[in-house]
């Protein structure tokens, strides 16, 4: 007997391929912002789905600290390749040479607010009207109230408290001049969603995800990697441990966890053991209680 | 849309069983509605450490010495500071059973547009009563807000049965009080249960304190709950949403269909409608991805390609040939405005109806509801900011609807102000 139901993960992937061609339809020009992160990756898949058997009608940019892991680089331009897309990228490191951006100083500083500037400029630059993020909704709490379809004003800032209501599955993406979108097409997923999706589906991830052995140092409750953008203090020592990474951002920034998980099935059961948020780790989120509101605030991802 | 074989079982068999749920819960300051939602997300196991350590980190700093269930959902800084919710959150959890989606909305009069579009794609609503109080006026107000958004099915949680003895009689007195108060909606299931989301009782776990109350606690009626049958699959629906051309040779002559489903079923070969045009046709494949299946269903996600090269695009819809929508273009419907601008008189507005977008005018106001004593206001003929009305608008050309109780996808519709852009009004077919 045939069962007229969706099971919750064909449900969510229905409702994303419903959103990516909603922004195909209505808007000029869209890109993919693209982190090498999982969320990403798995966006970019749904892309893949949507428009098949035509290709991926987005190109990917990416917003690049300058301080990245390079099996992220390696990744993105191998995906790149292989989806014959084009690549933007906008460089936090030009920004600062531009003078655009200040570096931030002292023993916790990153490039994580210097984005913010970047991404806008590179939106402005390719005139992208509407870019398509991977952004999830349980991940913060000022993500909970995000919308699909959000509007950006002509500063690219983010009114939490003047949202356009969104209902059913009508998604208003009308504008003005110098405005400009961001869609968010798997904001009903969790973090186990995109786990089990990407199992499910058997997508290719940067080998960062799974459990290997790498020199790190401990620093605010997180194992940092070392890297030659890492400042290293007098009183951290550096050690190997056995760890993998749960999301994928600034390598200055993004703490990796202590685990053995090195295929997808592994991860996934870990992950659903797994009693911290994946952003707990994040260097960027742990400054304040409304860290994340006040940069979304100002335009970021 | 079958799993393939590299995914190891039990993960296959985890996944296939599980559907997705969506619920609202509307309500005030004080009926505890954040701490029920903080209770299900906490019992149920789905708030990390990091989150719990947090909240106890808060309660204590004001001076509480158990840990504040309602801060788990606290969303904006502008929220936490006045105490209350101010737009629409959504949580997330899963049970073995079901994964949800908790459409968090305020539910004083003054969010009435938020209570609407947390309830536009809800499954089930929540609706909390104090035990102290009984039904009152904003009970009144989330029925009727369900009952318009064609919510299938209510459940009422009596809530802070602690402070009144879990008194059987006083809850037997709120299940009257509510069925004489909703006996006129249009509500298909309604379900009582007994509950304190302070204490816990009745919300995950079966409460020793009410051995009178015999069915099932709230977490497990809303993993049990019957909702597939809420889908309408008996009006095949496709709104085209783009049109798929591949650029390469081996699919030059692929024109495919893009859309989701909006209703009914549809299998390779049937005789199908194109509309506006009128145009007759079959379906020649349909694919999802690199699967061509052999039929697709409502909420499924597809590319359809036809035996005839007939020209078809956004805004058009595909329907079975013995199966018609209705063309209006003089249509009445219930709105609910949802902007601080007043509607003005015989403006025109972007109508967003499926994938089309025909230009509308409000041509009459017939009457406005009084949300709270559900009462209608025939001489009030001015649509202000969370008002809810039943209008008469006309399209500049005809849009193919359903009546909105046979389909939530196909009667539903949105206004936008040419002007300012904004999405000012939903709307739904009567």
């Amino acid at each position: 007997m045939t069962k007229y139901f969706l099971n919750y993960l064909d449900e969510l992937e229905s409702e994303a391929i419903f959103v990516l061609r909603e922004v195909y339809a209505q808007f000029e020009n869209p890109v993919i912002l693209f982190s090498g992160g999982k969320d990403s990756i798995v966006l970019t898949h749904l892309a893949k789905k949507a428009f098949y058997p035509a290709k991926v009608p987005f190109p990917l940019m990416h917003i690049d600290t300058g301080h990245n892991f390079p099996e992220t680089i390696q990744f993105r331009d191998d995906l790149v390749e292989s989806l014959g897309a084009t690549l933007l990228v906008g460089s936090v490191q030009k920004a600062i040479d531009n003078k655009r951006v200040v570096e931030e100083k002292g023993k916790n500083a990153t490039r994580n607010e210097l984005q913010i500037t970047t991404l806008l400029d590179a939106i402005e630059e390719n005139k992208i009207d509407c870019a398509i993020g991977g952004g999830r909704r349980d991940e913060e709490k000022a993500r909970a109230k995000e919308r699909f379809f959000s509007h950006r004003d002509d500063f690219g800032q983010w009114t939490p408290k003047n949202q356009r209501p969104e209902l059913w599955d009508l998604f208003n993406g009308k504008m003005h001049q110098g405005e400009h979108f961001r869609a968010f097409p798997i904001s009903n997923w969790t973090e186990m969603d995109v786990w089990n999706y990407i199992l499910r589906e058997n997508i290719q991830i940067p080998s960062l995800y799974f459990a290997h052995d790498r020199e790190v140092v401990y620093r605010n409750g997180s194992w940092i990697p070392v890297s030659k953008y890492l400042v290293i203090q007098e009183n951290e020592e550096i050690v190997i441990k056995q760890l993998r990474f749960r999301t994928l951002g600034d390598i200055t920034i993004t703490g990796g966890i202590e685990s053995k998980a090195d295929t997808l099935k592994k991860i996934v059961e870990e992950v659903s053991a797994m009693r911290e948020t994946e952003r707990g780790n994040r260097a960027d989120d742990k400054r304040s209680e409304t860290s994340m509101e006040d940069r979304k605030k100002q335009g970021y991802f | 849309m079958e799993n393939d074989k590299r995914i190891p079982k039990q993960v296959r068999n985890s996944i296939n069983n599980n559907q997705l749920l969506r619920f609202t819960t509307a309500g005030s300051v004080d009926d505890g509605k954040s701490t029920l939602i903080g209770r299900l997300l906490y019992d149920s196991k789905s708030i990390f450490e990091d989150q719990i350590a947090a909240v106890e980190k808060t309660s204590k700093r004001k001076g509480l010495e158990t840990v504040d269930l309602a801060l788990f959902t606290d969303g904006l800084r502008d929220e936490r500071e006045q105490g209350i919710t101010i737009d629409v959150a959504y949580r997330y959890f899963t049970t073995p059973k079901r994964k949800f989606i908790i459409a968090d909305t305020p539910g004083h009069v003054q969010y009435t547009r938020n209570m609407v579009t947390g309830a536009s794609t809800a499954n089930v609503a929540i609706v909390l009563i104090d035990a102290r109080h009984g039904v009152i006026e904003q009970t009144k107000r989330h029925s009727y807000i369900a009952s318009l958004l064609q919510i299938s099915h209510i459940i009422v949680c009596v809530n802070k049965m602690d402070l009144v003895d879990y008194s059987e009689e006083i809850f037997n007195d709120t299940v009257r009080q509510y069925e004489e108060m909703s006996s006129k909606m249009m509500i298909k299931d309604v379900r009582y249960i007994p509950i304190s989301a302070l204490k816990g009782d009745n919300v995950v776990n079966r409460s020793q304190n009410t051995p009178w109350y015999q069915n099932a606690p709230l977490l497990h009626t809303l993993e049990t709950i019957h909702i597939t049958s809420d889908n309408n699959m008996v009006d095949a629906r496709f709104p085209v949403q783009t049109v798929l051309r591949p650029q390469d040779e081996k699919n030059r002559d692929y024109r495919g269909y893009a859309g989701t489903i909006a209703g009914g079923i549809f299998r390779v070969g049937d005789d199908v409608r194109l509309l506006p045009s009128g145009f007759n046709s079959k379906i020649k494949t349909i694919n999802v991805y690199e699967d061509y299946v052999d039929q697709a269903f409502e909420g499924m996600s597809v590319a359809m390609t036809l035996e005839d090269d007939i020209d078809l695009s956004r805004g058009d819809m595909i329907v079975k040939r013995n199966n018609l929508p209705e063309k209006v273009q003089d249509l009445s419907a219930m709105i609910c405005w949802f902007n601080d601008d007043s509607a003005r008189p015989r403006a025109k507005y972007i109508l967003k109806h499926t994938t089309n977008e025909p230009i509308a005018m409000i041509k009459e106001v017939e009457y406005k509801v009084d949300v709270n004593t559900l009462k209608r206001l025939e001489d009030d003929k001015e649509i202000n900011m969370n008002d809810i009305c039943k209008v008469k608008i006309r399209t500049t050309a005809p849009v193919m609807m359903d009546e909105y109780s046979r389909n939530r996808k196909t009667g539903s519709f949105i206004l936008i102000d040419e002007s300012t852009n904004e999405t000012v009004a939903a709307g739904m077919l009567i």
